[in-house]
């Protein structure tokens, strides 16, 4: 009776906020609505990635904050698994929502997608409660497959490996069924050729071996190639989509340089790979492969810096969606520093014997992923609600426009903080741990009970309530933007 | 003059694009299996799992200008002497302790993996561990109770209780000496092992 009660009162309290928000679905077409549940799901995960960090970058300060209750791994697994999945959701929500507009026909097999995202989300719901709840099992094959598989960024166990491939094989379809009712372009092309890599690459992680040197080079075969190569192209796709609708760039232009992006992008970022083989046991040419391509990896992200600012400057910043577009600016710059000038820094192997496995890798996680794809991601959030607004005003002049400018300039400057204080971090570790020390244990411990350590980490935790703040911000902004406005959006002119 | 040179079409990037990416494809996948047969187990960069037996070390080759493991006599792990069968078993048993109990979220392994730990790519050549004589059985207590035999160096960073059982803690013992063994390319750099310190 209780529960009874419970759940009526929360489907009230449900009904009141929807109302709220004053968001009309009748306004969005079928494979939008479809964009925008994932979106959803993205923005909530989004949350947890960041209340998991806090956690966890608590846990560096105060060693015994939840000890034994949540401790470290698992909130970092939580942390990362988070961000992992919701740029996912973000990325299939992105795909949708361009996919009918860009193939000028409705979506085909659109019940399969909406049946495939609440199988992926009640998965997802499922995986966390195992990791927050049960977190360890036995050392056999039964933990890997129901529990969790303990390796980085796909910890997820073996049954969701083979239901997210199940899901992305009907999200393909989706796709390729649309495009081929429709219409194909470049950009089509070339979302379809990276949706399949994206997709095949994930089962390269799906089997346990016992020789480590063997699962660790299969497994930064789907890291790496999924963040450092198909997922740079995916967002290649979407950045080339939306410089369209939201400046009026010329589709002949943006195809170009999508080419130009891919054959940069894969010509250094598959090579590039042998950066992460430098020391796991693989022969030493990866040194000079690694080594080699990978010093060519931030040129692509140049080429996009100056598409994205040519782009804009010669419209002269004229367009329909200002916090889109500013986000589609930090996305420019974000990817090229993040990614491509701090990978840089500590690519090559001469460096990387000290700085492999310190803070300098994560100062570079925390620049890269936010500025490569959280940025992008929340650019497409910005458009879908003005569209589900009814395609209002959000333009010079918005309502409450400091709102968007706050969460943008929060989020920024939180990130960027975060990555200088693990930087020092990681310089620190570097000299004292890796070079004086030479990696034992006590000179693990010699740095990071150095003060310079201890300091950095406290600065990183108030860089990351910044960031917190800032996504709390910019959640209320998304949720309010528009709403009330009566004009209508701005028209841009194309080329 | 041409409006649009042949180095600004659509068409002529849309074929460099294939090509490059077919290209450093194919290149990656010669390079993967010939790599994954450079690193099969039993083979010189990662030795066979029966490894466990022998004295294992990591010293510097002033020729090569980088440390390397290097295979020495017999030194039993347990002492017992395991066939490459029941090495393999054990290790594998450790291997799948190491992932069900999530190591990699806090240690790193190979240098891979979480930043609030250690790195374990060479623990079994540590020199906390004292002494080789007193290593083995540190390592099991600690894997058992690790609250009550916290090796913190000060940090009050203590692992949790992650209810090992004693096989399991013999298997990630067992994992950790042949992991050690594995040629690294020399990362990481100037690590003294427990076998330097006392000499």
């Amino acid at each position: 009776m209780n529960a009874k009660k419970l759940c009526g009162v929360a489907n009230a309290k449900l009904n009141a906020f929807v109302t709220w928000t004053a968001l009309d679905r009748t306004n969005l077409s079928a494979g939008r609505t479809l964009a925008v549940n994932y979106f959803i799901v993205a923005v909530i995960l989004f949350f947890a990635q960041l209340l998991f960090g806090m956690i966890a970058a608590t846990q560096f300060i105060f060693p015994n904050f939840l000890y034994g209750w949540l401790d470290f791994s698992v909130n970092r697994m939580v942390h990362i698994n988070a961000m992992i999945v919701w740029m996912l959701y973000g990325f299939i929500g992105c795909t949708y929502w361009l996919l009918e507009d860009e193939s000028q026909t409705e979506i085909v097999g659109l019940k399969y997608g909406k049946l495939a995202f609440w199988v992926l989300t009640i998965a997802v719901a499922v995986v966390v409660l195992v990791y927050l709840f049960i977190q360890i099992g036995a050392g056999n094959d039964t933990s890997l497959w129901l529990i969790n598989e303990g390796r980085e960024y796909i910890e997820a166990p073996r049954w969701a490996d083979i239901g997210i491939v199940a899901v992305v094989l009907t999200f393909f379809y989706n796709v390729v069924a649309t495009f081929s009712k429709g219409k194909w372009s470049g950009i089509a092309g070339v979302l379809t050729l990276d949706l399949v890599a994206l997709a095949g690459l994930y089962v390269a992680g799906m089997f346990y071996m016992t020789n480590i040197t063997h699962e660790q080079f299969w497994w930064w075969w789907v890291i790496h190639l999924w963040v450092e190569a198909t997922w740079e192209v995916l967002v290649g796709v979407i950045m080339a989509w939306s410089l369209m609708k939201l400046l009026g760039v010329r589709r002949k232009i943006v195809t170009t340089w999508l080419y130009i992006e891919v054959a940069l992008m894969f010509g250094s970022g598959i090579l590039g790979l042998g950066h992460h083989y430098f020391w796991i046991g693989t022969p030493e040419y990866w040194l000079t492969i690694g080594g080699f391509f990978s010093a060519l990896e931030p040129i692509p992200l140049v080429a996009m810096v100056v598409h994205a600012m040519y782009d804009a400057g010669s419209h002269s910043f004229k367009n329909s969606n200002h916090p889109a577009v500013a986000w589609i600016i930090a996305q420019a710059f974000g990817n090229f520093f993040g990614a491509g000038v701090w990978g840089f820094m500590h690519t090559l192997p001469q460096i990387n014997l000290y700085t492999h496995g310190t803070q300098w890798s994560a100062s570079h996680g925390h620049l890269a992923f936010f500025g490569a794809y959280a940025t992008i991601n929340i650019a497409f959030f910005y458009l879908a609600i003005q569209h589900w607004r009814g395609d209002v005003w959000m333009s010079g002049g918005a309502q409450n426009a400091w709102r968007w400018k706050w969460a943008l300039g929060l989020l920024n400057v939180g990130v960027v903080g975060m990555t200088i204080a693990l930087l020092i971090a990681g310089y620190e570790q570097s000299f004292i741990e890796r070079a004086v020390e030479g990696s034992t244990w006590s000179g693990y411990f010699s740095a990071q009970n150095h003060p310079s350590f201890q300091s950095a980490m406290v600065w990183r935790w108030c860089f990351g309530l910044m960031t917190f703040a800032g996504l709390i911000l910019l959640i209320w902004d998304l949720l309010t933007i528009g709403k009330g406005e009566t004009r209508k959006m701005a028209v841009v002119d194309a080329e | 003059m041409n409006e649009n040179p042949l180095w600004a079409s659509e068409s002529f990037w849309k074929k460099v694009s294939v090509w490059v990416t077919a290209g450093s494809f194919l290149i990656l996948v010669v390079l993967t299996l010939d790599s994954l047969s450079q690193t099969e187990v039993g083979g010189k960069r990662v030795q066979a799992y029966s490894v466990i037996n022998k004295k294992i070390d990591y010293i510097y080759q002033a020729d090569l200008h980088k440390f390397m493991p290097v295979i020495g006599e017999t030194e039993l792990l347990f002492g017992k002497e395991f066939t490459e069968e029941e090495a393999e078993k054990l290790v594998t048993l450790g291997k799948k302790t190491t992932q069900a109990k999530n190591c990699m979220n806090c240690h790193t392994l190979l240098g891979n993996g979480a930043y609030f730990a250690p790195d374990l790519t060479k623990a079994w050549l540590d020199k906390g561990w004292l002494s080789k004589e007193l290593r083995e059985d540190l390592m099991i207590k600690f894997l058992l109770d690790p609250e009550n035999n916290a090796r913190t160096f000060g940090s009050n960073r203590k692992m949790p209780n992650l209810h090992i059982t004693p096989d399991e803690a013999k298997g990630v013992v067992a994992f950790l000496k042949w992991m050690s063994s594995i040629d690294t390319n020399g990362f990481p750099y100037n690590f003294k092992t427990i076998y330097a310190t006392e000499e």
